[in-house]
């Protein structure tokens, strides 16, 4: 989709190339994070994509297209673009703003309208807010909108540089989820500049990382570049927690689960004392059939039978697609040292920190 | 009360007003020619220049020098100094007035087209917009507001300015600002006075009004 062929950028009176001869294949619906300390190249290398920065040698491919050969506007037109800074046109709506590509190709204007109206939607805004202006809207509303800009004409690809670096981190958690999510749904090609290991991680299929001088140290999947760093670099770029990291894009699925100190609701006293001392726990889960009903403490056992007792709902419940990360916190902040997982109300099994343990070292 | 009252009565010779009313329009059709003209003309200069900053940008330097320089001539003597070339004509007084604006009139423009924020720029053109489509369809819309605000500056002080012409057998109201002094009319002058201050602020009133309508976008901001 996006080939970059020995691709580097010297600047006039730079002794040395901000980007050296790179070479990057990004394939139809993949999402590469190009990801590095400053000064590695990586903004360029992006932008020299749609030729913000024009290249001093080498070539580059998008959607078969000879990028170098076609008249640099009419290229970007057919690449959506989201900035840091947003850089939305303050003078015009929301609507135009979102109108923008369509309008520069002519579309019909009740085309572009369906079209804006389409997109408000698919990022998440009210529809309100398109007669509004730029100003009126909070950072996170105006990525939003900014994100919903470069989709306006459809474009199959996506360049993307630190788009979600100057909003709050909550509200980056948010537009990072959503945006995956959207990314899934279209299929589109998305490259992705940032400066956070993390969100390297979260979002990529594939991570770029990049030494200084727009040197490509390692490009892999996110599981492979943790659990086998090419070089020092690479590991010291990754950090601490490596193995933290690789449990974050582990689902809890990937793991065995055991069932766990559990007994039927229509079971005795005598079945949640034996259950609790072949578990050598003071706790019990209770089931309704398949459904998860809570945990009983041993104290709150009174009766012969289990009619009278209240469960207590667990703190924490996961799905089988959260992530070992989520799972392991679960089991360190919980009082019963477990993590429960549940789908659709439905009983699924417990981890334990053994359980995840294995996961890490395996 | 008595005294005040009397002194008013004095002041303003209400029946001179009515007598000289058609002379009254006439200066005020005056005063408002020599300013549209002087900063009409000043405007089209300075868009001119400024699309020579904007390509060669050192001249900035030595077009704000220049017209800065103009600026410093006291307009008593300017007006002196044109008349052995353009007598005591319209001509004479709008080269001046004209002069006067240019300093205001360019920077705020240059001023205007440099505060289009950097990002709303590589936003466009990553868009896809060609440099005279982004020129025209963002910078200049953007610097609106602050050019505003300028052909604001420049009206209201050329307003003031014209007055000085009256030395020439110009002045617009001016004229009557001359003659009172001359002849210690008061009503004269008062009458010059106000009717000067008052078309100011008309006039600014107006433009205010016109950058509402140019930038809705920019509503209490600028």
């Amino acid at each position: 989709m996006i080939r970059l062929d020995g691709v580097s950028k010297h600047y006039p009176g730079a002794v040395l190339p901000a980007v050296d001869r790179l070479t990057l294949d990004v394939m139809r619906g993949e999402f590469v994070t190009l990801v590095g300390p400053s000064g590695c190249g990586k903004t360029t290398t992006l932008k020299m994509i749609n030729r913000i920065i024009e290249p001093t040698g080498g070539s580059i491919f998008v959607d078969g297209v000879d990028a170098l050969s076609v008249p640099a506007h009419q290229l970007r037109r057919s690449i959506g673009y989201v900035i840091q800074q947003i850089g939305l046109f303050p003078h015009r709506t929301i609507a135009q703003n979102i109108g923008t590509v369509p309008g520069l190709l002519g579309w019909d204007p009740a085309r572009t309208r369906d079209r804006t109206a389409e997109l408000i939607d698919v990022v998440g805004l009210e529809s309100e807010m398109l007669d509004r202006y730029p100003a009126e809207l909070s950072g996170g509303q105006q990525q939003r909108v900014g994100v919903a800009r470069a989709l306006a004409a459809d474009p199959p690809v996506l360049l993307m540089d630190e788009p979600f670096g100057a909003v709050d981190p909550i509200v980056r958690g948010h537009l990072q989820r959503e945006f995956l999510d959207l990314q899934r749904k279209l299929g589109k090609t998305v490259v992705f500049v940032t400066h956070d290991i993390d969100e390297a991680i979260f979002l990529g299929t594939r991570i770029a990382m990049l030494n200084t001088g727009g040197i490509l140290e390692q490009y892999d999947t996110p599981e492979a570049i943790l659990s086998e760093p090419a070089n020092q670099f690479v590991e010291d770029f990754l950090g601490g927690e490596r193995g933290l990291k690789r449990l974050a894009l582990l689902p809890i699925s990937s793991a065995e689960m055991v069932r766990g100190p559990m007994i039927d609701r229509t079971g005795t006293r005598t079945d949640a004392e034996r259950t609790m001392a072949e578990h050598g726990v003071d706790w019990v889960g209770i089931l309704d059939g398949k459904m998860l009903l809570g945990w009983v403490d041993r104290r709150d056992l009174v009766s012969p039978d289990l009619n009278g007792v209240e469960p207590r709902p667990f703190a924490v419940s996961l799905s089988p697609s959260s992530s070992l990360r989520e799972a392991l916190d679960a089991v360190v902040t919980g009082h019963a040292r477990i993590a429960v997982v549940v789908e659709d109300g439905a009983y699924k099994g417990m981890l334990d920190l053994d359980g995840i343990a294995e996961e890490i070292t395996e | 009360m008595n005294l005040v009252l009397g002194q008013a009565d004095q002041l303003i010779d209400w029946a001179w007003v009515e007598r000289n009313m058609s002379q009254i329009i006439d200066r005020t059709w005056e005063h408002l020619t020599l300013t549209g003209v002087s900063v009409g003309i000043g405007l089209v200069l300075s868009i001119a220049l400024t699309v020579v900053v904007l390509r060669w940008r050192w001249t900035y330097a030595a077009i704000t020098g220049f017209t800065g320089l103009l600026y410093t001539i006291p307009s008593l003597a300017l007006f002196a100094l044109l008349v052995p070339f353009t007598g005591l004509s319209a001509t004479t007084a709008i080269i001046a007035l004209t002069s006067y604006t240019l300093l205001i009139l360019i920077r705020n423009i240059v001023a205007g087209i440099d505060g289009v924020p950097a990002a709303v720029k590589e936003a466009a053109d990553g868009m896809g917009y060609t440099p005279r489509a982004r020129f025209w369809r963002m910078e200049v819309p953007l610097a609106l507001p602050v050019i505003v605000a300028g052909i604001r500056i420049a009206t209201v002080t050329t307003v003031g300015l014209v007055t000085v012409t009256a030395v020439i057998g110009l002045g617009g109201y001016g004229f009557f600002i001359l003659r009172g002094l001359n002849t210690f009319f008061w009503t004269q002058l008062i009458v010059g006075v106000v009717l000067s201050v008052v078309l100011a602020t008309i006039l600014d009133l107006i433009l205010i009004g016109l950058q509402r309508v140019l930038s809705p976008w920019a509503r209490g901001k600028v």
